[in-house]
């Protein structure tokens, strides 16, 4: 079929349908006065100019290669082999989104099916979908899978979680008949079971813990668990996903639903990103999965073939009726973390999760003894942990930044009641040297 | 095609028995050959309340997705968990073993004004010939 253009005689009958006689009229409800302003912009750069100015304006910001960073807080800074870089460069792979006829693109589907296959793995889940944009979106689709799943109507929110993921979730509620309560955390920063069993009723879809939690303390799930599935509903666990290289995978805790930000997989801290949202689940919950989901089947001639599986869900063919809006993935995220978790292995991802925690831990053992500062989370810890200082966190990092080091973020900017605290994180990019020049910074800038 | 004669039927193609006082669901020989094969079924939970007329259920084939609407408004007695491993039994007998669910009708009167066999042949008919 040709493509016409719309034509003169197409224009003059639209025009005379709506009743007006130029297209300039549909702007009249614009004061004229505000129309076409003039935007003062100073004159235009040559090409080499142009990259001048930008190469200033990046130098203002602190970098990873010249500071020391301790900051964590939901965005790690991992070291990423350069097999990562080479692979997703590669043209055939260089797409930010799964191809539209995505079977025609058979290297790309097999990509983000090994990304899954690895997803499951990792979390011990048996079905992961493409991916998402974040870990936040990732956790607010797991939230209204088990709303639409149990047919009840609230979500019970750990206020341990990532501040930003709560906000999210809680965004995507606004505006439906479902509610989210938080439940609050210990003196130690776990889950407070007392508050937790308040709050189990038979309206309760879902409960959402973060493990390593926003404060960097490993949950223990156990009583939990239980509580939840016996009051008929879901959990769903949030976590830094190279933690399962050293503690309990997702199934093992028994959760319905493993999701999280998937930036430690390769892809660099950038701000803004762009980021990795991972989400897997049971069997059971399959249908329920939000997003792109590449399947393994065989062609006409009975060779192997992959394909996009389980679409009825989605938004093209269930219309209104679709239970997610999403309809994409972030294919070449997937692709860097999939790269990622296949260069380092079984082997190195455990490797990975040890050297997370023998940096985390060797720094909270050294700072605990810096006179003035108190160690807030005394269990387990996964790359982050909670000091308390006699000082605003602030004016620590404007010491620390002075030594070409980034501090950690500053709790009471998130949770205004932790005064004076500071989340600290060490991944494995970390030498010993690098921990003890931080630790003796402390040390100066607190005598 | 099969439409048997003891049943009632609706224009969007889901068929009603009485038995007792309860009304059982499912859908027409004619629905499950257009669809093709059957792979997935969402059942409604029970004690649900069913409104005639509006989606309660949904039917997805290798096709598409569908709902499945309420002949009669009534509240949800039974479901037919069996479909949830085994869906393709709504192709094999879709008025036997692939029933979807039975119904309390809260509102009695509904079932005369759901089509009879002839009618729902006729509209059939008449659907083809468009």
């Amino acid at each position: 079929m040709s493509y016409f253009p719309i034509t003169k005689q197409d224009q003059t009958e639209m025009l005379e349908t709506i009743g007006i006689e130029h297209f300039g009229q549909l702007f009249n409800a614009i004061p004229s006065e505000i129309r076409n302003p003039k935007i003062d912009l100073p004159e235009p750069l040559s090409e080499m100019d142009a990259q001048k100015w930008f190469h200033e304006l990046a130098a203002k910001n602190l970098n990873l290669k010249t500071n020391l960073s301790f900051l964590g807080a939901g965005c790690y800074e991992h070291f990423i082999p350069s097999i990562v870089k080479h692979i997703i460069g590669r043209s055939e792979f260089y797409t930010a989104y799964t191809p539209y006829q995505p079977e025609a693109s058979q290297g790309t589907l097999q990509a983000l099916f090994e990304y899954q296959s690895l997803i499951c793995e990792l979390t011990g889940m048996d079905v992961s979908n493409g991916s998402h944009y974040d870990g936040s979106t990732a956790l607010a689709e797991s939230v209204l899978m088990t709303l639409h799943e149990t047919n009840r109507r609230k979500v019970l929110l750990a206020s341990s979680i990532h501040p930003d993921y709560r906000r999210v979730t809680n965004t995507y509620l606004t505006g439906t008949d479902f509610k989210s309560r938080e439940i609050p955390f210990s003196q130690n920063f776990e889950l407070d079971l007392a508050a937790l069993k308040k709050e189990l009723n038979q309206d309760v879809a879902s409960l959402v813990v973060q493990s390593p939690n926003f404060f960097g303390s490993i949950e223990k799930l156990n009583e939990a668990e239980t509580l939840v599935h016996q009051n008929g509903s879901l959990l769903i666990l949030v976590a830094h996903p190279l933690s399962y290289g050293f503690y309990k995978t997702a199934k093992e805790i028994g959760a319905d639903i493993a999701c999280g930000e998937g930036q430690p997989l390769g892809i660099p801290p950038s701000f803004g990103g762009p980021w990795l949202g991972y989400l897997a689940t049971t069997r059971s919950l399959m249908r329920r999965i939000p997003g792109r989901l590449v399947g393994l089947t065989t062609d006409t001639q009975g060779k192997r073939a992959f394909c996009l599986t389980l679409q009825a869900r989605e938004q093209h063919i269930r219309r209104e009726r679709a239970s997610s809006n999403i309809c994409t993935n972030q294919a070449l995220c997937a692709l860097a973390a999939c790269v990622y978790m296949s260069s380092l292995g079984k082997t190195g991802i455990r490797r990975i999760a040890e050297l997370n925690l023998e940096n985390s831990y060797y720094l909270r053992d050294e700072l605990s003894k810096v006179k003035g500062i108190k160690v807030l989370n005394s269990g387990a810890i996964f790359n982050e942990f909670v000091i308390e200082l006699p000082k605003s966190a602030d004016l620590i990092n404007q010491h620390l930044k002075s030594k070409n080091m980034i501090g950690g973020l500053n709790l009471e900017r998130p949770y205004p009641a932790c005064k004076n605290q500071m989340l600290i994180c060490s991944t494995e990019t970390k030498s010993k040297a690098d921990l003890n020049q931080l630790v003796q910074a402390f040390k100066e800038v607190l005598k | 095609m099969n439409f048997p004669a003891d049943l009632r039927y609706t224009k969007s193609h889901e068929w009603a028995r009485k038995t007792g006082d309860k009304i059982v669901v499912g859908i027409t020989d004619y629905a499950q050959h257009e669809i093709s094969d059957v792979v997935f079924i969402e059942l409604p939970h029970l004690s649900q309340q069913a409104e005639a007329g509006k989606a309660i259920s949904i039917v997805e084939s290798v096709k598409a997705a569908f709902d499945i609407y309420a002949p009669i408004s009534g509240t949800v007695k039974a479901i037919n968990t069996i479909l949830e491993s085994d869906p393709a039994i709504v192709n094999d007998d879709p008025y036997g073993k692939g029933w979807f669910f039975e119904l309390t009708p809260t509102k009695p009167d509904e079932w005369e004004k759901l089509l009879t066999k002839d009618q729902y042949e006729s509209l059939i008919k008449q659907g083809a010939k468009q």
